[in-house]
């Protein structure tokens, strides 16, 4: 079996680590959609996105790696870090659960992930930046996507408007995680690598808060409790997720297409 | 679930480059104009297929009946003169 990899947790690999793991665990996630979502033009919608966010993902691991300078490429970091390595929002690992839940947490996260990169579309690494550049009009989409899909289906039928109510009360508790701030953040911010998450955070809640608004369903109270998977720390879904992705890596190293 | 349940059928035209006309490439089913459009280019432009979509309501396209075929398109048959083909057509008109 392959044995993991070392990463050195330096602070601009993690900043680059969580934006690219939370890109490549959604996609893990929303691939699972394929076959299975309530039509076939839906299916190809979920699965097109999941490849925007492999194909984003896979851009910000090699640069994350090309920092680190210990020769990781893109394959070593996505299949061969240990749990504690992966920093992504907690977020994204959760189960994908039905389509309320999928297609709001995809409007939650592409509205994230198009403020962000907007704002990494002047990173003072230019390689993040061209990335940036090429991401942030899929995530236009993303949001765009999900968005309209959140208001039909909040504003729809009573059967309907349940399920985003309740996909609304479970994932809003992992907010918090996003816009809490931290040294990683902050060096980012200072080195103009990128911006500090909290920056986000005020247009953040106005842009879903419009989208709520408009599918009939109320922002809900901010949550006391504090996720940590951006800090490495993840909840219990993780490690099936990882297994998952990582088993065939794992048992041929360095099996290829 | 019954008919009346489903999402309706568009079709869907895609124009492949600035300067050409919109084609006809395909149907989908979809709940509204909006999430049609979206669907559109989902699932027939994900290759580089277009720069520009339409989509609409199967229902409200006329179609000619195909026991018509005879009566219809026939008579053009033996009907030659109406080609243009007495006349050069400049190099640069392409798409005639």
């Amino acid at each position: 079996m392959q044995a993991s990899i070392e990463l050195d947790r330096r602070a601009d690999v993690q900043y680059l680590l969580r934006i690219g793991d939370t890109c490549l665990i959604l996609a893990q996630r929303l691939g699972e959609w394929c076959g299975h979502a309530p039509a076939l033009e839906e299916d190809i919608a979920m699965t097109n996105m999941a490849l925007d966010l492999v194909g984003q993902a896979r851009a910000l691991l090699t640069r994350a790696g090309q920092i680190e300078g210990r020769a990781h490429d893109e394959d070593q970091l996505a299949f061969l870090r240990d749990e504690r390595d992966y920093f992504n929002a907690t977020l994204v690992e959760l189960p994908r659960g039905d389509f309320a839940f999928s297609v709001l947490r995809n409007a939650m996260v592409a509205t994230l992930l198009k403020l962000l990169w907007e704002r990494l579309a002047t990173s003072s690494d230019e390689e993040v930046a061209a990335i940036a550049g090429k991401a942030v009009k899929e995530a236009r989409y993303h949001q765009q996507h999900s968005a309209d899909w959140v208001v039909r289906l909040g504003d729809g039928t009573a059967e309907s408007n349940a399920r985003m109510n309740a996909a609304l009360k479970e994932l809003w508790r992992f907010v918090p995680e996003l816009f809490a701030s931290d040294a990683v953040d902050e060096e980012a911010r200072a080195s103009g690598l990128g911006p500090a998450w909290s920056e986000l955070r005020e247009t953040w809640f106005a842009e879903m808060g419009s989208v709520l608004e408009e599918a009939t369903l109320a922002v809900p109270a901010e949550s006391a409790f504090l996720s940590t998977g951006k800090r490495g720390v993840h909840s219990e879904h993780m490690g099936y997720i990882l297994a998952e992705m990582q088993h065939l890596q794992r048992a041929y190293p360095g099996g290829v297409w | 679930m019954t008919t009346e349940q489903e999402w309706p059928l568009w079709e869907v035209f895609v124009r492949s480059k600035a300067g050409l006309d919109h084609k006809h490439c395909g149907s989908l089913h979809a709940p509204d104009p909006q999430m049609a459009l979206q669907m559109a280019r989902d699932v027939y432009t994900r290759r580089q297929e277009g720069v520009s979509v339409w989509v609409v309501r199967s229902d409200q396209i006329v179609a000619s009946d195909p026991g018509d075929k005879t009566m219809y398109f026939d008579p053009a048959e033996d009907k030659v003169y109406r080609h243009p083909t007495f006349y050069e057509l400049p190099k640069s008109v392409d798409h005639m």
